[in-house]
């Protein structure tokens, strides 16, 4: 069964969001972190180059920001909510196969800081998420 | 056995030819060179006899797959076979010895070759003119892409996004993005096509040009091609026509009359020039009137029956490749289009286009064809029901290669899960294609009933699997002196 963590939320591209916590209560800026979800990895297979936006970019939703490249082919990974780039993870760069071993956790991608909150609660549940998943299975 | 690289064939002192002692007067490297740029050692260059290197070359070149010895059924790249008269025309020491800096006058038999291959190009697209200069498909998306901005700019305007449906040819984003644009991506609808309310949709002021591919990566024709370029042309943005499937339309029906403002064509697919490593390619432009003042210079000017160069064109983007693009080429292109004629290429068209429909119409039984329609040239089936087996549509492409076929294209267009794309051309065979259908259809029952075979493939090659993986995340591209991926015994290590 493929793992799709019920705390995160997710587009119908396999992208997964997380709002970090504490950031909003202590009163900064939120940042939303991304990466791929495990069915996407699972797809995608041996992951071998990963190209992150840069610090400061501004991005729409659901426009490309990375680009992961596989020994299948290259895809683009779009972001989930607008905004500004706060953080990239390095690591994937170096060591792409991070992405396969641990998608939400070391393998995470970017974080945003977002421009628009309400993007956020429109994103998939893990539910609806699964339920995708499971379509386009058959 | 693997052949070992020539450095590891190398034994020192020894020579291909001893040349005789200079009789002119000499000089040191360093009276010309400044010391510091001078290497302080010889190169590391292997040292063999001469047939020890045709030896090597010899038997590489027997270890390839190539359109003369497989069938080679790589869909989109129209791998047809390169008929050799092509190779005699272009070997004539009139067109092989003549020098690209000969003046006009002493070349016009060369001249009127490429006038008449352009005016050829233009009956057959249904363009108004055509520049021969660029050298490749994708150069000649970037020639393209060029003349729709030199188009926008003369109207006065700045126009920064290009229309690609998700069912175009990988380049075609690639060229856009390349040439400064916003790519937006058009999602196909339920039939593979266009889908003409997700045009309109993503149809702003800002668009320059829509880029597709007809008949597109699916192997369908658009066939509301005609309102694609009305919706297009009437906020004035242009249609360009990747024209690497042209192989789907020859002599049948002209892009000019779809629609469409400028395309390019691949000599190298679709007018049976060599391909690939058999190259050089060429990707001439072919462009509507309002935009041929656009179009790259020199250009070949018809002045009563003699035939000069026009370097200059105030509108111009400029030349695009040396002299004018890979002549050699051209001549065998415009020698595939004389020895066929029209009624020819129809045929050839017809015949490709009937046994891409008779593979399909094979396979389909067990190969699930996802946007079935007929199809044209080329067609996708997915192999996502092998994936219970663990078997993936890239091992059954590798076992391919034990059967003795060259495998298709695999994993493209994206928007078929597992695909594999397979293109016969016209010159195959009913035995061949049957060959080929029962190979693949022998691979679906390993699949099923020894999966480890399939996975493992290729077995029958003289390199087996390798590690792609690796190879990507840590390329191995330089040979140093002093390593071997052989062993200087002959026996293979494998890592």
């Amino acid at each position: 069964m493929i793992q799709i963590p019920p705390e995160l939320v997710y587009t119908k591209s396999h992208e997964w969001a997380r709002r970090l916590p504490g950031a909003a209560q202590a009163g900064d800026a939120i940042e939303i972190m991304v990466g791929i979800t495990a069915h996407a990895q699972e797809e995608l297979r041996d992951i071998v180059f990963v190209e992150l936006p840069k610090i400061g970019r501004t991005v729409k939703q659901g426009e490309a920001a990375a680009v992961i490249e596989s020994v299948k082919a290259a895809f683009d990974i779009y972001a989930p909510v607008s905004g500004a780039i706060a953080r990239v993870n390095e690591a994937v760069v170096k060591s792409p196969q991070l992405v396969n071993q641990d998608c939400y956790g070391t393998g995470w991608l970017f974080a945003i800081t977002p421009s628009d909150p309400k993007e956020f609660s429109s994103l998939l549940s893990s539910g609806a998420y699964s339920q995708q998943v499971q379509a386009q299975a058959h | 056995m693997a052949e070992p690289l020539i450095f590891e064939r190398s034994v020192p002192g020894r020579r291909g030819y001893l040349l005789p002692p200079s009789d002119v007067p000499g000089f040191r490297a360093d009276d010309i060179v400044p010391s510091d740029r001078l290497r302080t050692e010889p190169p590391p260059l292997p040292e063999i006899a001469e047939f020890d290197a045709i030896r090597h070359y010899t038997r590489l070149s027997q270890q390839n797959f190539s359109v003369d010895t497989h069938f080679y059924p790589l869909g989109s790249c129209t791998m047809k076979y390169n008929p050799k008269l092509n190779e005699r025309i272009a070997a004539l020491p009139g067109f092989a010895f003549l020098h690209p800096f000969q003046p006009a006058a002493q070349v016009q038999g060369m001249l009127a070759l490429l006038y008449e291959l352009e005016q050829l190009l233009c009956a057959i697209t249904g363009m108004h003119a055509f520049t021969l200069q660029p050298a490749a498909g994708a150069q000649g998306e970037l020639t393209g892409l060029k003349i729709i901005a030199a188009y926008h700019r003369r109207k006065g305007r700045r126009r920064s996004t290009i229309l690609i449906p998700d069912s175009a040819h990988g380049t075609n984003p690639a060229s856009a993005a390349l040439s400064g644009f916003q790519v937006v991506q058009l999602v196909s609808g339920r039939d593979g096509l266009i889908d003409l309310n997700e045009l309109k949709e993503k149809l702003t002021k800002d668009v320059a040009a829509l880029m597709l591919t007809n008949p597109n990566t699916l192997g369908l024709f658009e066939r509301e091609i005609k309102t694609i370029a009305a919706v297009l042309h009437e906020q004035d943005a242009l249609i360009y026509m990747d024209g690497a499937n042209m192989n789907a339309l020859l002599g049948i029906a002209r892009p000019g009359e779809m629609g469409v403002d400028l395309l390019q064509l691949n000599l190298h697919k679709t007018f049976s020039t060599p391909h690939g490593g058999g190259g050089p390619g060429a990707g001439p432009v072919g462009v509507v009137k309002r935009l041929e003042d656009f179009l790259p210079v020199p250009r070949v000017r018809k002045v009563g029956k003699r035939f000069r160069w026009e370097e200059r064109s105030r509108a111009s983007i400029g030349r695009v490749h040396g002299f004018y693009g890979n002549v050699g080429v051209l001549v065998r292109a415009y020698a595939y289009i004389r020895a066929l004629g029209r009624e020819g290429l129809m045929r050839a068209n017809q015949a490709a286009i009937i046994n891409a429909n008779y593979l399909k119409a094979k396979l389909q039984p067990i190969f699930p064809v996802p946007f079935d329609d007929h199809c044209m040239h080329e067609f996708v089936v997915t192999l996502k029901a092998l994936k219970t087996h663990g078997v993936t549509a890239g091992d059954v492409a590798k076992r391919l290669l034990d059967y003795g076929f060259y495998a298709p294209t695999v994993y493209f267009p994206l928007i078929v899960d597992e695909a594999l794309m397979i293109e016969p051309t016209e010159t195959e065979s009913k035995e061949t294609l049957d060959e080929f259908a029962d190979a693949l259809l022998a691979i679906e029952q390993e699949a099923k009933t020894k999966p480890d075979l399939v996975r493992q493939a290729p077995q029958r090659m003289i390199v087996e699997r390798l590690d792609e993986v690796k190879a990507a995340r840590e390329p191995n591209l330089r040979w140093k002196a002093g390593t071997f991926l052989f062993s200087p015994e002959g026996s293979t290590q494998r890592k």
